[in-house]
């Protein structure tokens, strides 16, 4: 370890500071606002970060024996991650105060969270991608139960542990198998030992593949694909979805996605970039099984917040559709999926944050009927984000689906684009019966309208970033082109 | 046969017979006591392949910590096993079925593994050599070094692990008398104790 070392992780080091300084603040200061002013306080930490991260840092670094890498990828995927994290604190002051949540282990734990998933998006080494996930996991257990006396939330948390404990089971197995084969833990050396050279002089009697080595990857890529919540791994989605607090849905539903997504993507373009052809067709069918899923049992739902889970399903499998084309593009592709989508989510979960009645929290969407008529300003946004996740012309979603199409159409795989549209069609249907519900639906009860300052900027914010984006997607092309690049050089 | 073949045979039988009597014993007491059983002999075998601070590790964590912690569980729940057993006829296939993919994806490793062909040495590499130094210098030398970072992390984990259990469990009880130890130091026996002359009938006041 050497100085240099600590340069490169700087970020990180800054950020765990932070928590654990945080944390003793908390406990020896006795105030009773000390939950919502380090909520706050921890926004603003976010945002620091990210743009510390985004302009002052160029190039590739490598940290630790080469286990920890600082390039465009990893900071593309960091500004991410801080921005969307930073965003859901900055809307969930208010609900979490009104339901008395806002204690000061919130803000901790998400910046915990998100400090184990930078880790994730710069793990260059089996060991660290291992301790990232873990680290942004069991944060988000105890996140999941934070509302301790609720019984939904509970069964949420210990829901998601247990299936999130069984997929560091498989993540683990699937390592140890890699290694196995490999004799090194870090995803350049695995790559090397399975580059065409190194895969003929294995094996003379022309078996080309360890089968170890398949059962490896294959069972890590399932552990990966249960965390991001892609079907046929994601039975427990909308339960933790439903059940958690709703902050904890909207973070659920954004950061940790990106986080995974792109540690994804490096392990298998880095680590598993000589056996393309071993691992595109599981990428390949779990996008398709995740679009439709997503976009057909979806259609039942009436909660708003299993709804958005479905939805995330779904939409990650259109990101995953990115990966599975194996390319630069692909990737590409990918990451400006993820940044549209959080824009989108983030803007929907500031809506979701504010609908109550006679002061609870309601999650029924028929409770929206004629909300139009009630707030139209919120209606108007809250519609233009369905039209765009529902990936409805002229907006940014269409955009975005646009182009992990192409970049399917590029990679040969037509097929995988084609679905991809029949599911698109199939989910606006969802999409477009809250936007009825809230124009011409039945009145109910009408909601108290009292959505928070920093719901209401945040929500039309990201519905003027859908309409006005599509221009020209202000210019995040540029950096999405180099990040996507610096794993296929 | 030498005598490290007995003990290895001797270490493993017990652990074999030990880990069926854990599902098998109908006391959950004994299955704990059963498990303890494994981890020892697994620590066995542990010393025997030349990892003695695994094996030490295995007896302080497994045994020492985490099985007594079962231990306490299992005496101080009244979980009435026999109710949750009774459902388990109905798993018993999928749980084999389980078993038996497990058994496979261990047995790959006898038959149609193969390893990369620089695997032995990339491991040698990082392994310093064993007849200098002892097993936990050598594991301290690597984890202090190379996986310096990772076991920042994990010190990281930890600490979450920590702050949830608080978190989720913690609850300010309001009506408990607690020992202030400053305001017993400070008692003054004068001021405690106040003596009156109480007349015949009257009362106190």
């Amino acid at each position: 370890m050497t100085l240099d070392d600590l340069t490169v992780v700087l970020p990180e080091l800054v950020l765990a500071v932070f928590g654990m300084s945080a944390l003793i603040w908390a406990v020896f200061s006795t105030g009773g606002r000390r939950g919502a002013a380090l909520i706050w306080l921890t926004s603003a930490v976010f945002v620091g970060m990210a743009a510390w991260i985004a302009f002052a840092t160029t190039g590739e670094k490598m940290a630790f024996s080469n286990s920890f890498v600082d390039d465009s990828l990893s900071r593309f995927a960091k500004v991410m991650i801080l921005l969307s994290a930073s965003v859901v604190l900055f809307i969930s002051r208010d609900f979490l105060s009104r339901e008395r949540l806002a204690k000061f282990e919130f803000p901790v734990l998400v910046g915990f969270a998100v400090l184990g998933m930078m880790v994730m998006v710069s793990a260059n080494d089996l060991i660290v991608l291992y301790l990232g996930l873990e680290l942004q996991s069991l944060s988000l257990y105890v996140l999941a139960a934070f509302h301790r006396n609720s019984v939904r939330s509970t069964e949420a948390g210990l829901k998601y542990f247990v299936l999130g404990a069984l997929s560091s089971g498989l993540l683990l197995y699937g390592a140890s198998l890699v290694y196995g084969f490999a004799g090194t833990t870090s995803l350049p050396g695995i790559a090397a030992a399975m580059s065409p050279e190194g895969l003929a002089a294995q094996s003379p009697a022309g078996v080309n593949k360890s089968i170890g080595l398949l059962f490896g990857m294959a069972f890590m890529i399932v552990a990966l694909a249960f965390k991001v919540a892609a079907a046929p791994f994601h039975m427990w989605t909308p339960d933790v979805y439903e059940g958690s607090p709703t902050p904890v849905t909207a973070l659920f539903s954004t950061a940790p996605k990106v986080a995974a997504l792109v540690l994804l993507a490096r392990l298998l373009t880095t680590g598993f970039g000589n056996v393309v052809a071993d691992w595109q067709n599981i990428i390949a069918a779990v996008s398709v099984l995740s679009m439709f899923v997503g976009a057909i049992t979806a259609i039942g739902q009436t909660d708003i917040k299993r709804l958005m889970a479905y939805s995330s399903i779904a939409h990650m499998g259109f990101a995953l559709m990115g990966a599975a084309a194996g390319t630069a593009q692909g990737l590409e592709a990918m990451l400006l999926y993820m940044a549209i989508y959080l824009v989108m989510n983030v803007g929907t979960f500031a809506f979701i944050l504010s609908m109550r009645r006679r002061n609870q929290p309601v999650t029924d969407i028929y409770a929206l009927g004629m909300f139009s008529k009630q707030s139209p300003v919120q209606a108007l946004s809250l519609m233009l984000l369905l039209f765009s996740m529902a990936g409805i012309v002229p907006l940014l979603g269409f955009v975005a689906k646009l182009y992990v199409f192409l970049a399917a159409i590029d990679g040969g795989m037509v097929w995988l684009a084609i679905s991809g549209g029949i599911a698109s069609v199939i989910g606006a249907f969802y999409y477009l019966r809250i936007v009825y519900v809230m124009y011409f639906g039945e009145q109910r009860t009408p909601l108290d309208n009292t959505i928070p300052r920093s719901g209401l900027i945040t929500l039309v914010a990201s519905a003027i970033i859908v309409v006005v984006g599509v221009v020209n997607l202000f210019s995040i092309t540029q950096w999405s082109t180099v990040a996507a690049l610096a794993l296929f050089q | 046969m030498s005598l490290i073949e007995l003990a290895f045979y001797g270490f493993s039988g017990v652990a074999v017979f030990a880990a069926f009597s854990v599902v098998l014993a109908r006391n959950p007491v004994h299955a704990v006591l059963f498990l303890i059983l494994t981890f020892l002999s697994t620590a066995g075998l542990f010393v025997l392949m030349g990892a003695e601070f695994i094996a030490m590790l295995l007896i302080i964590v497994y045994v020492g910590a985490v099985a007594v912690l079962f231990l306490f569980v299992v005496m101080m729940l009244d979980v009435d096993f026999a109710e949750l057993k009774a459902g388990m006829a109905r798993y018993i296939p999928v749980g084999l079925l389980i078993g038996v993919v497990l058994l496979m994806a261990l047995g790959i490793q006898y038959t149609t593994w193969e390893t990369s062909p620089e695997a032995a040495a990339l491991r040698q590499n990082e392994t310093p050599d064993m007849s200098e130094v002892q097993n936990s210098v050598a594991l301290g030398r690597l984890i202090y070094t190379k996986y310096i970072f990772g076991f920042q992390a994990a010190g990281l984990i930890l600490l979450v692990a920590m702050i949830g259990a608080i978190v989720l469990t913690h609850r300010r009880r309001t009506n408990v008398k607690r020992q202030d130890i400053v305001a017993q130091i400070y008692r003054d026996p004068d001021a405690a104790i106040e003596l009156r002359d109480v007349k015949p009938g009257s009362g106190t006041e």
